[in-house]
């Protein structure tokens, strides 16, 4: 029964997932240590920087919530999280059924493009983009964003949202037909009910890009008070050479770990986004 | 385009024949997406070009047409050249690194044990958290006074007492630090994909392997890899067009310092046009990424095909 060969790769393969795991999750396990510390604990080379050599503090989140920017980084996320999403969703879920079911071949040559639009990185689009937002008198405000950020959910979520419709069964809406629906109301009545699960699943991508982006936030949004979490927490809590490592942490740790985890839930259905068309089945 | 079409008279008429009617709906229904893609993606890209071939700046009214002026400043200009260089070893380097661990990561992640939930949870938190405040994190473990590396690699006795790396401030450890960044940042996408193509493998086909009495390795090189080699094929590709493209990393982390020494193509151009007002110079840099990204897209369009067609 205890071949020593299969024991000895189960200790192998516990050894490189616990390496890997440890190496994936240690900078958040280090935020979380860092938040709590006082700031005599923490810059003090002499100290084991693993273990609290004076007693935990609330001080830094006291601070990044009172005396820094952070809540309202919070809530121009959330505002321009939540109406990016909204824009997505209505130009993306028409277009992803359009795609799957009304266009025939074409559509799925056409469907190929709009994924690959997604691959124009922000990186050659930024520089034409400032340009457009200053002629729209947009520079320095959140709207910029909301105007721009579609760019990269919507493909995505168009070509996430082609799959989950594919694979609906035509039997179902050619019944709702039969039944006295038209095309369009058997799409609207019967298919999104249906669709709950890929409906919240681009919301909750939509929103997670939105908090990732960088490079558009950094570049249209000049004035502290006008960025999202994931400018404002590196440029603005990092201005001068004093880092307040405490409250830095706490940010970083707070505004990246509750939607990580939200979204964890759905990754399955990203990543089949990502190899669809490459793996069948 | 649709409307028109949907005006002239008889078209109910002729839409009995349903397909001719869905066929409008799909227009119309894609109609609203595709513009604005047109509108946000394929105006600005136009435009970029537009611009390498151009002398606007941040200032200019009235840009005028300099041919190929900007690529040839650009390929005379050593900041560039290095940027170039510096971009290929980013990006080669981690995605090698990245394709072996990943691998190596999802064969082990096959087995069924009690708490994967959780390990993949924590696999998977620096690619899903964004990556700025990611990068952050790791400023703090790279200080150069408090750096947390560096204490415990002195006090297991591996740092002497002279020697005390500044992880972002000498010109090689920079490089390799950025690169850690980025592998620990696209390894969780890659793991996943394979993980994704390991699971797709018919389990008789390990059964049979397993009968014919092939050993671990022998299994993994002449079984296993060779079948999710397609897959793995699109993991590199996607990696491959988020590492040229990338500058998050850099520019929260070291600003492409010291001495240019981890400046790349896509920071490079953000400089060159946002802080120095240079928008065609910037643009002509950054176009510099599109044959690679031509490259990956043609490949994955292969790819695509290829398996619709089995």
């Amino acid at each position: 029964m205890a071949d020593p060969k299969k024991i000895a790769g189960g200790v192998v393969n516990f050894g490189v997932i616990a390496a890997f795991t440890g190496f994936a999750a240690f900078p958040f396990a280090w935020m979380v240590i860092t938040m709590f510390k006082q700031t005599k604990d923490l810059l003090d080379p002499a100290h084991n920087p693993f273990v609290y050599n004076a007693p935990p503090t609330l001080e830094h989140l006291r601070v990044l919530f009172q005396d820094t920017l952070f809540l309202h980084w919070v809530g121009n996320t959330l505002f321009v999280g939540v109406l990016v999403v909204l824009i997505t969703l209505v130009l993306a879920v028409p277009a992803g059924y359009s795609l799957a079911r009304l266009t025939g071949p074409a559509g799925e040559k056409l469907g190929i493009g709009i994924f690959l639009t997604y691959l124009v990185p922000p990186t050659i689009l930024f520089i034409p983009l400032s340009r457009l937002v200053a002629l729209l008198g947009l520079q320095d405000r959140l709207w910029a964003l909301v105007l721009v950020y579609p760019s990269f959910t919507v493909p995505f979520c168009t070509w996430l949202l082609m799959g989950f419709f594919k694979v609906i069964p035509k039997d179902v809406e050619e019944a709702a037909m039969i039944d006295g629906h038209s095309r369009l109301g058997a799409f609207v009545r019967v298919i999104l009910p249906m669709s709950v699960a890929g409906l919240l699943t681009t919301i909750i991508f939509s929103f997670t890009l939105v908090m990732q982006e960088f490079v558009y936030g950094l570049t249209f949004i000049t004035s502290s008070k006008n960025l999202t979490l994931s400018v404002g927490v590196p440029t603005f809590l990092v201005r001068g050479d004093v880092y307040f490592w405490g409250s830095l942490m706490g940010a970083c740790f707070l505004s990246s770990v509750p939607i990580a985890i939200l979204y964890n839930l759905f990754v399955d259905r990203f990543i089949a986004g990502f190899t669809v068309g490459a793996v069948k089945g | 385009m649709t409307a028109p079409a949907l005006a002239r008279p008889g078209f109910v008429e002729r839409a009995a024949g349903v397909s001719d009617s869905a066929r409008w709906l799909g227009r119309l229904m894609l109609a609203p997406a595709v513009l604005y893609i047109a509108l946000v993606v394929a105006v600005p890209f136009l435009m970029a070009i537009g611009y390498s071939f151009s002398n606007v700046t941040i200032g200019t009214s009235t840009p005028r047409f300099v041919g190929l002026e900007n690529f040839r400043n650009a390929l005379q200009d050593p900041a560039f050249l290095k940027a170039l260089g510096n971009t290929a070893i980013f990006s080669l380097v981690s995605q090698t690194l990245v394709i072996v661990l990943a691998s190596i990561l999802a064969i082990a992640l096959q087995r069924r044990f009690r708490g994967k939930w959780l390990v993949r949870l924590l696999i998977l938190l620096p690619w899903v958290a964004p990556i700025s405040l990611g990068s952050i994190g790791w400023l703090w473990i790279f200080d150069p006074v408090y750096s947390v590396i560096n204490w415990t690699l002195r006090h297991v006795g591996i740092l002497g007492p002279d020697s005390w790396p500044i992880w972002l401030g000498q010109p090689n450890l920079a490089m390799a630090s950025i690169i850690g960044v980025h592998v620990w940042r696209t390894m969780p996408l890659a793991t996943i994909i394979s993980l994704g193509g390991l699971s797709s493998i018919p389990q008789d086909i390990h059964d049979a392997a397993e009968v014919d009495g092939a050993g671990f390795f022998r299994h993994l090189f002449v079984i296993t890899l060779p079948l999710v080699l397609p897959i793995l094929l699109v993991a590199v590709l996607f990696g491959l067009v988020f590492s040229v493209t990338d500058m998050i990393v850099v520019y929260v982390l070291t600003r492409g310092g010291p001495f240019d020494s981890t400046q790349v193509l896509a920071s490079l151009a953000f400089f060159k046009s946002i802080d120095g007002g240079d928008l065609s110079g910037g643009a002509a840099v950054a176009l510099f990424l599109l044959p690679v990204l031509a490259v990956c897209a043609v490949l994955l369009l292969r790819l695509a095909r290829r398996a619709e067609v089995v």
